[in-house]
């Protein structure tokens, strides 16, 4: 098993709610996504499972949304906003400053699996710009000095 | 990490003049819990829809107030409410769209942070005026701390009696349902929304059928925006008449205001509608003016879908209307300011890659043009632009432009439109010189 007891419990009580079963599985998703880092057909079956929807319904819509990696990633997603507010602030430079300090380019994951580092679309932090989002956490308001610290920590904690 | 946004508020502002309300109270710790939130008058208005009010009073007080959609529209909430059939054997539904995800806008996010109970009541009191018994919320999958908080505010809701089963003893039911999106922009388009949360790819649906008839599992549906139902608790504590009086006279009640990019102070600033654009940029209690004094370039007032305005043109009120006349729109209320020192190819470059890659590739002209615009665009921006260039970005505006199933079609070239109209010759030069006039590389410090 994948999915630890309390997600797939909280899966299933998501979609008793629901008046058509169907409708849980994007809040599936993010809570398998929540708890493993990356969703793949293995996690899809178990979801199927959980939620008493057919495996090619949950496969298919999975597809759609780019919120979930469809692979493994590295413990730590970074993700760094592009979109415009974070770009005039300096997000392509965070971007590059982040690509020099883990010794990565955007797109890959460090050798010791630690930190996969991609940029992503607006994530609704625009004036607390350039912002970067690890896995659920919000980092905003970045400077050189702050990530540092953040990178710091996660190292400290990994 | 603390569980707040970090974002600058004008809460203390709110906190002192009686006409803003949305965030009187968003700097107070605590007004996330029950407890607080009824301390602070919460669920007041609920109580009393439940107790005397009829729906058609609901609806038409809110229609009287004035109040239109905060999600980038602008229209008018009870009058939208008024199109649910009255006679449909059908259940109805009410789903507030939390999705934010227009590239500018963050207020949706910090009235879900810190005033979660907010939300839940303008929501149960949306519900209650078109007759229904389940209600959702559409949060951004990204969003795990607001999912978080409204989990918990649902919570202490049920256990307060304030949802649940016959609700005050009223005979009245109500549910309510967090569903979490994955990271799709299109999901914030009402119809794709409504896919979404019947489990199926977000892909926008052809109207007719509006959704106010045959929307949420083709049953009568309303989508209003987080900001919109927010508004609705304080029209039934305060009246209709006293929310028509804030704003201007077609655009009335306040707006919350998401000011980023080259500003000093960026942040979310409650301002009645016809507050003075100039005013927000520039003042001290506000954006405090441009980073490092430079001149302004342009701004974008209402989101990334919305037409650029120069300079000269923002004298005026942040109201619909107003922003219509300068042929643009209020959109959102996501104002992104940048200085001199901006290629205006380069912004739009970062558009239209938001563009393409958001495009849900139901229609073609919004499908293919996008992407070709990228492409153009691009090339252009990396200093391989060709004679004839402009006039096929034209051309494939021109396509695109309300020949598409939904308005994500419009909201990609529209900017590209106005830039081209308003700021032509750095175009022009971009072209012809191979390089910017201006170089757009910003350091974060
Ligand atoms: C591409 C696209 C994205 C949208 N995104 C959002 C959004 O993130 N939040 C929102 O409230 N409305 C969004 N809207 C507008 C909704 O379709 C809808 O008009 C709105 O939620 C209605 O609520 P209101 O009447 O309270 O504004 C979007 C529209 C389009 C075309
Ligand atoms: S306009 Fe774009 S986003 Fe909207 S339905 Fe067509 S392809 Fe999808
Ligand atoms: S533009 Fe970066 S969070 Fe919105």
């Amino acid at each position: 098993m994948i999915l630890s007891e309390a997600s797939v419990k909280l899966m299933a009580e998501k979609a008793e709610q629901y008046p058509r079963r169907k409708s849980a599985i994007l809040p599936a998703l993010t809570i398998a996504y929540r708890q493993v880092g990356y969703l793949d057909d293995a996690v899809y079956k178990e979801i199927s499972r959980a939620i008493k929807v057919p495996y090619v319904e949950i496969a298919e819509a999975a597809t759609f949304y780019t919120m979930f990696p469809k692979k493994p990633v590295g413990k730590y997603l970074i993700q760094v906003c592009h979109n415009i507010s974070c770009a005039l602030m300096g997000a392509d430079s965070l971007i590059e400053y982040l690509e020099e300090k883990l010794g990565i380019e955007k797109g890959e994951t460090t050798p010791d699996k630690l930190f996969t580092l991609i940029s992503v679309e607006c994530l609704g932090s625009c004036a607390t710009a350039p912002m970067m989002q690890i896995n659920q956490d919000f980092y905003e308001n970045l400077t050189p000095e702050k990530v540092d610290q953040i990178l710091d920590e996660l190292r400290a904690k990994a | 990490m603390s569980f707040y946004s970090p974002v600058r508020t004008n809460a203390a502002e709110a906190a002192s003049d009686e006409k803003l309300h949305l965030f009187t109270y968003v700097e107070d710790p605590e007004q996330h819990t029950v407890k607080r939130y009824e301390e602070h008058g919460g669920y007041t208005a609920w109580k009393k829809v439940l107790a005397d009010m009829k729906p058609e009073e609901v609806i038409e007080k809110v229609k009287n107030s004035g109040l239109r959609g905060r999600g980038g529209a602008g229209f008018p909430t009870g009058v939208k409410w008024g199109f649910v059939p009255k006679d449909s054997p059908k259940p109805r539904y009410l789903c507030c769209n939390a999705d934010e995800s227009e590239p500018g806008t963050c207020k949706d996010r910090v009235l879900m942070e810190r005033d979660p109970h907010g939300v839940i009541e303008g929501m149960a009191i949306g519900s209650y005026a078109i007759g229904c018994h389940l209600m959702f919320i559409y949060i951004r999958g990204e969003f795990g701390h607001c999912i978080d908080r409204m989990e918990q505010a649902r919570k202490e809701a049920y256990e307060a009696g304030h949802l649940g089963k016959n609700i005050y003893g009223s005979g009245y039911d109500l549910d309510l349902i967090i569903h979490t999106g994955g990271g799709a922009y299109i999901c914030g388009e009402e119809t794709a929304l409504l896919n979404s949360l019947e489990g199926e790819k977000g892909l926008s649906r052809i109207r007719p059928p509006f959704p106010a008839v045959e929307g949420l599992y083709a049953s009568p549906t309303i989508v209003n925006n987080v900001e919109s139902l927010a508004a609705v608790p304080h029209i039934i504590n305060r009246g209709a008449e006293w929310y028509k009086k804030l704003g201007t006279e077609k655009s009335a009640g306040t707006k919350i205001f998401s000011l980023s990019g080259h500003v000093k102070q960026p942040g979310n600033y409650e301002v009645e509608l016809g507050f003075s654009l100039k005013k927000l940029i520039y003042d001290e209690h506000y954006g405090g003016g441009i980073l490092g004094d430079k001149k302004l370039k342009g701004v974008i007032p209402g989101g990334a879908s919305t037409p650029f305005l120069t300079p000269d043109m923002i004298d005026i009120g942040l109201d619909y209307e107003s922003l219509v006349e300068q042929s643009s729109m209020l959109g959102s209320g996501a104002i992104i300011v940048f200085h001199e020192d901006t290629c205006i190819v380069w912004v739009i470059l970062k558009l239209i890659h938001f563009f393409r890659h958001e495009s849900c590739g139901k229609c073609t002209p919004c499908r293919e043009g996008t992407g070709w615009l990228e492409q153009i665009i691009r090339r252009i921006e990396a200093g391989e632009g060709r004679k004839g260039d402009l006039e096929t970005i034209e051309d494939l505006c021109g396509n695109i432009l309300g020949r598409t199933i939904c308005p994500l079609g419009d909201a990609a070239v529209m900017p590209i439109q106005s830039a081209l109209r308003l700021y032509r010759e750095e175009w022009e030069y971009h072209i012809e010189n191979k390089k910017c006039q201006v170089k757009s590389h910003y350091p974060f410090k």
